[in-house]
């Protein structure tokens, strides 16, 4: 009996124990039966099956809370329709919607201070103007886009749109004939050539800012900032001046690529370069340290590591370029027909051919394909934003 | 003479023979180096011999320059814009500030393993590794590669830890796995010299007790120089030693230096003997 009274189950729950096993008197071998009945009563950890206990809700808000909320929302709504259409003589829906977001925070904000103190009242205004401002974008954005789909669905459905080009198609011609297959192809060359030029040199120069650096690298920040800030228009008319009047060039896919270049490059070379900051400096001074050179340590050390962002840079890039509509005005020149050869002759791009169509008058159907060209505009910006970052993602090391 | 920092000589360049067999170290002499940052003197004529087949340990309290010393054993120094240098660091007898020297050559064979554990956050544990042969355009075979990666990785033993993810990235290891890591890859370029600056400061005892018998074992090939600002770890794992001070105001010297049961049990200045045993610092 001894034995088991000495075994290491003792504890609060044990008298009761002991008690049963004097009175059974069956404990021949203590040390088979000890165990067994640890694990009856659950004292063995590894035994006891797994009790998931039940998680508390967090961050919940009371009935009180939410019903404030919507108290605030109804009462304000029923407040001002009764002064705005019955009391005072006013009339107009922004108005109507401005007067009554007021009224909603300044009841939210007395029915918050019956229960809670000062700095709670603030912290809900604040909560309610930050979430209604983010509503009013969100809501504006996807009204944009889904206003532009709906206008260009007619245009979209037909094969033709994306198969052909708008060569003798009048104005008013039905859905089922032209289409803007130059324009796609035009807008794909001229970016393509711009991004070939623009990457380079916009990655180039935001290396030798953070990289290189000295008293120069700040001469070129301001430039380049300065480029930032300039009107694409002026873009535009730099290169009509170059190329088109001083040297004689056609109007064409390449000056107008050349004139989306210079738009591009600062973009690319400003955002490339807070990557670059980025980069933790212990990263250098390692690869110099094993005896790389400067070029080295850039090249298989800097831009490898920062390669997500610069990716997202190029995206920012080719975002901001893809729908530049005032340079090419003046040197690419609008075109109804197909021509992939950006060298000579004009050549049409989507946003050209969007401002072109959409200028036209009401009910025509180029409308439609304006708004359509705008709705693929929009895709074609996804895809390569998407395509980018599936690129660049940090995936696994090659070897 | 003041050495600006872009200065940078060409040479011939000496052929990196990595895959032959572990060196034995070399003699590092630092003669009367003096250090600015600007017009701002942080070091005043400080001499010192690192003698191979020995780990010398640099004490001293913070801003003392000891980092600073370090940095100019293998002309990081010159990676602050401001930064002037006056005296004279030998190698084997060689000044590797002369014209004659090529700062990439000088590099490989003068390692440094930083406070902040820094393995290339885009490479593999086996890139890493070569990494140094990658940077400085080394070719080696692929069976000369996988041989290195193996070697570099038992010389910082962190070989048994690594070995079935050698294709796993750096970065996905615990600090100390990493620090260990980067010992390694200070090591596959075959360095004569390997300068330490904190090692183990932002690791915890059982990976510093791990990194402190790589350090024992590595001994016998490389010559190391560690500043550290753990007494204990100066005391455990050098045998020669130099105590750094910079008064107030004043540029930091070389209080005292010599075989670290000396300099720990009977120092000849009353500051030292303040410092080793913790009374200010």
């Amino acid at each position: 009996m001894t034995d088991v009274m000495d075994t290491p189950t003792s504890g609060a729950a044990m008298p009761t124990l002991r008690v049963e096993y004097a009175a059974g008197e069956r404990a021949s071998g203590a040390a088979e039966i000890v165990p067994q009945l640890r694990s009856e009563l659950g004292l063995d950890d590894q035994d006891a099956p797994l009790e998931t206990p039940r998680a508390r809700p967090l961050h919940q808000r009371s009935l009180d809370d939410n019903a404030s909320l919507i108290g605030s929302a109804v009462g304000s709504l029923a407040l001002v329709w009764l002064l705005y259409e019955r009391v005072l003589p006013l009339s107009g829906t922004i108005g109507f919607v401005v007067c009554w977001f007021v009224a909603f925070l300044v009841i939210y904000s007395a029915v918050t201070s019956m229960v809670y103190p000062r700095p709670m009242v603030v912290d809900r205004i604040a909560q309610a103007v930050v979430t209604s401002g983010a509503a009013i974008v969100g809501f504006a954005l996807a009204w944009t886009i889904i206003w532009i789909f709906l206008q260009g669905l007619p245009a979209l459905i037909h094969l033709n749109f994306y198969t052909e080009d708008m060569a003798g198609v009048g104005l008013n011609d039905p859905l089922t004939k032209g289409g803007i297959k130059h324009a796609i192809v035009g807008t794909a060359i001229q970016v393509g050539i711009a991004t070939a030029i623009a990457l380079p040199l916009g990655v180039g120069t935001a290396v030798y800012m953070t990289e290189v650096g000295g008293r120069l690298s700040r001469t070129v920040r301001t430039v380049v900032e300065a480029m930032t800030a300039l009107p694409d228009i002026l873009a535009g008319l730099f290169v009509y001046a170059l190329l088109i009047i001083t040297l004689g060039w056609q109007r064409s896919g390449v000056a107008a690529a050349l004139a989306l270049a210079v738009t591009m490059m600062p973009i690319i070379a400003r955002s490339a370069e807070v990557v670059l900051r980025v980069v933790p400096g212990g990263l250098r001074e390692a690869s110099l340290a094993l005896g790389a050179s400067q070029w080295q340590t850039v090249r298989r050390v800097v831009l490898p590591t920062a390669k997500a962002g610069l990716a997202t840079s190029l995206i920012l890039g080719i975002a901001r370029i893809a729908g530049e509509t005032a340079p090419l005005l003046i040197v690419s020149g609008a075109s109804s027909f197909f021509n992939a050869n950006p060298a000579n002759e004009p050549m049409n791009s989507l946003p050209l051919f969007i401002y072109d169509a959409v200028r036209r008058p009401d009910g025509l159907t180029i409308q439609a394909r304006g708004y359509g060209a705008a709705t693929l505009l929009l895709i074609m910006v996804l895809v390569l934003f998407v395509v980018t970052r599936f690129l660049a993602r940090d995936k696994g090391p090659s070897r | 003479m003041a050495i600006s920092p872009s200065l940078e000589s060409i040479t011939e360049p000496t052929p990196l023979d990595a895959a032959a067999g572990a060196s034995h170290g070399a003699t590092l002499e630092a003669d009367s180096i003096t250090a600015w940052f600007g017009s701002n003197r942080v070091l005043d004529r400080v001499s010192l011999t690192m003698p191979s087949r020995t780990v010398t340990a640099l004490i001293g309290p913070s801003g003392c320059g000891k980092s600073t010393f370090l940095r100019i054993l293998n002309r990081m120094h010159e990676q602050v814009p401001a930064a002037k240098l006056a005296g004279e660091v030998r190698l084997n007898g060689d000044d590797i500030y002369s014209p004659g020297h090529r700062i990439t050559d000088t590099r490989r064979r003068i390692g440094m393993v930083f406070q902040k554990p820094n393995p290339f956050p885009t490479m593999s544990i086996a890139e890493n590794v070569t990494a140094g042969l990658k940077l400085t355009g080394t070719r080696i075979s692929r069976g000369d590669r996988d041989d290195l990666v193996e070697r570099s990785l038992r010389r910082a033993g962190i070989w048994d830890e690594v070995k079935d993810r050698l294709d796993a990235l750096g970065g996905a290891l615990s600090g100390g796995q990493q620090q260990r890591l980067c010992i390694a890859r200070s090591l596959a370029v075959d360095p004569d010299v390997l300068l330490m600056d904190e090692p183990c400061s932002a690791l915890d005892p059982t990976s510093t007790r791990r990194v402190e018998q790589t350090i024992e074992e590595l001994r016998d090939d490389v010559t190391i120089v560690i500043v550290t600002h753990n007494m204990q770890q100066a005391f455990r794992v050098s045998q020669q030693c130099a105590f750094f001070l910079a008064e107030q105001g004043t540029p930091g010297v070389i209080i005292e230096s010599g075989r670290t049961e000396d300099i720990f049990g009977s120092p000849t200045d009353p500051r030292t003997e303040d410092y080793v045993n913790g009374r200010f610092g």
